[in-house]
């Protein structure tokens, strides 16, 4: 019977020499998180309907909410800071956990639609995976500081305009985004469905933005949303921000420590949840 | 359904048939492309793959056969590292799948059942992002990316957007995606789904070029049991997470006489009904491939 098997080509059993190998860890995570990244500047550029409607929410916020509470001074502000400059950078970090809260719905979607089977089939270890797409949401974000800074010297908020600064302010909304897309992503990986996760984005963020510094200082808030406060990444995200952009006082080592910390066990968590994704 | 009395194979004393192992065993066995042993994945109840057991030379097309839901995809899965199986073991090229995934990741071309291009980019991106997934040296890397393209016949729409393809356009870009890292086993699943006759040959066209010109192993799943025929060495014919027999298309057909056709083979081996059968287990596969011809427009 066997004779009507095609006669074996002459070909190796070993493969042939593949065109790349693998290199160190440390260089494959950077590798993998630039790729995310420039992916998703490509996507931007095909696409920039997003970012301008996602402008529109903080210009709001400053021009209606920000205009109208400077006026009323309900809410104390550190001495020779105007509350819309202190608003700011609030609006700066709220408009990055709005981008990234809902980040885990382009991970179903990729799911549902067979991309992020391809990607887990590359040589890309789930932690770099997340942390990739992570990042990526990190850039979305980015773009809103933009928005936001040019929208305060417009409104002749006094920033610190050093670019070192700046620098650490870019950093501090990346963390921030990709410790909250992480979240979104993790949330992803449990309920794995959009219609849910969709549900949850809009139950979490108000708590979040609400239990922060974002909008008030934490002094003139009752024991408990304190505390709610100090658990909360965000905070440490206005705070940070607040400090590089208006000179108030903070503890930044603190601020980045706690971003930081809060990435990596994002990023652990949601990569341990990646495989219910695959299924 | 009538599946009380045993089905035909099991009354019979289980005549598997087995033609065509290894003519001349390689070597070293355990470096052949793909040696999969008692595989054996459950999803809650169901166990989509129970027992399976195949292996394949180096520079064959070797064809998953079988209805939605014999368990074809969950066996892919396994084999590029998505999931982890119960029990059982598979190597590529004696790398196991569980222990050396990034090493059998390295090796291996994919092309998942479902549509998997990123429409939101152009073509050259697409490929571009894969070819910056496997570590292609930046020197090269654009080069590579638009050989493959040129490869593909889809030089003249590089730049455009992935959405504005058609069917047949976006398997060759996946295609192309599949083979950016010159891969040693192409694991192709369900390669020409929700695509119409024309763009269906075309691909098995581009298939058969690259087994010649790169001598290249390839595994295919499918349940048009033509396009085994056109495009297998061996297959395997799979039905509720088994493997009912295996051999050449031409050895399987011989049994049955002149005329038959695989359909026939399948139908010998597995029972006419497999047509409108609701298998456990093959819903969610049904689903996406609606989706994935949806999506193909």
């Amino acid at each position: 019977m066997s004779a009507a098997r095609v006669a074996p080509r002459s070909v190796s059993a070993e493969p042939r020499a593949p065109l790349a190998t693998l290199p160190p860890w440390w260089r494959l995570y950077g590798s993998r998180i630039a790729t995310f990244w420039l992916v998703e500047l490509r996507k931007i550029r095909h696409d920039r309907t997003e970012l301008y409607m996602r402008a529109i929410q903080p210009v709001l916020w400053l021009l209606i909410f920000g205009e109208t509470f400077s006026r009323i001074h309900l809410i104390p502000t550190p001495p020779g800071v105007s509350y819309l400059a202190y608003l700011s950078p609030g609006i700066m970090a709220q408009s990055g956990l709005f981008i990234a809260i809902f980040y885990g719905i382009q991970i179903i979607w990729e799911r549902d639609s067979g991309i992020l089977t391809k990607l887990m089939a590359t040589p890309t270890p789930r932690l770099a995976l997340i942390s990739g797409k992570a990042f990526a949401a990190g850039v979305r974000s980015a773009a809103q500081v933009v928005v936001i800074l040019a929208l305060s010297a417009i409104l002749g908020i006094r920033f610190d305009w050093n670019p070192v600064r700046l620098l650490g302010v870019a950093a501090v909304v990346v963390l921030g985004a990709a410790f909250f897309s992480c979240l979104s992503m993790t949330v992803a990986g449990i309920v794995l469905h959009r219609d849910r996760l969709m549900g949850f984005g809009q139950a979490i963020t108000m708590p979040l933005f609400f239990a922060s510094n974002a909008l008030y200082p934490v002094q003139i808030m009752p024991g408990w949303l304190r505390g709610l406060s100090a658990a909360n990444p965000l905070s440490y995200e206005v705070d940070g921000l607040r400090g590089m952009l208006l000179g108030t006082s903070t503890n930044l080592p603190l601020d980045f420590g706690v971003l930081l910390v809060a990435v990596v066990a994002g990023v652990i968590a949601a990569s341990a949840l990646l495989p219910r994704l695959a299924r | 359904m009538a599946d009380c009395a045993p089905p035909p194979w099991q009354r019979r004393g289980a005549p598997v048939v087995e033609l065509a192992l290894p003519v001349a065993a390689p070597a070293d066995a355990t470096r052949l492309p793909v040696v999969c042993t008692d595989l054996r994945v459950s999803f809650g109840s169901v166990r989509a793959v129970d027992g399976i057991s195949f292996a394949i030379d180096p520079g064959e097309v070797y064809g998953l056969l079988g209805p939605n839901g014999a368990g074809k995809t969950t066996t892919i899965r396994v084999l590029t590292t998505l999931i982890a199986p119960d029990s059982g073991t598979v190597s590529v090229f004696g790398h196991d799948v569980r222990r050396e995934a990034m090493r059998v990741r390295h090796l291996i071309g994919y092309l998942p059942q479902q549509i998997s291009a990123d429409f939101a980019l152009t073509g050259y991106e697409n490929v571009w992002l894969f070819a910056r997934l496997f570590d292609l040296p930046r020197r090269g890397r654009e080069e590579r990316v638009r050989e493959l393209l040129d490869a593909m016949g889809l030089d003249d729409a590089r730049d455009r957007l992935v959405g504005t393809y058609s069917g047949g356009m976006v398997r060759r870009l996946e295609l192309a995606q599949a083979l950016v890292n010159r891969p040693a086993l192409l694991v192709l699943d369900e390669p020409t789904i929700g695509l119409d006759p024309l763009a269906r040959g075309d691909v098995w066209d581009r298939v058969q070029e690259l087994r010649a010109e790169t001598g290249m192993t390839v595994l295919l799943t499918t349940h048009y049991m033509e396009e085994a025929d056109v495009l297998c060495d061996r297959v395997a014919l799979m039905h509720h997470g088994r493997i009912r027999a295996q051999g050449t298309p031409a050895a399987l057909k011989a049994v049955l006489g002149p005329q038959a056709t695989l359909d026939d083979v399948f139908r010998h081996h597995v029972g006419a009904a497999i047509a409108d059968e609701e298998s456990e287990g093959g819903g969610r596969d049904v689903r996406s491939t609606r989706r994935t011809a949806q999506r193909l427009g």
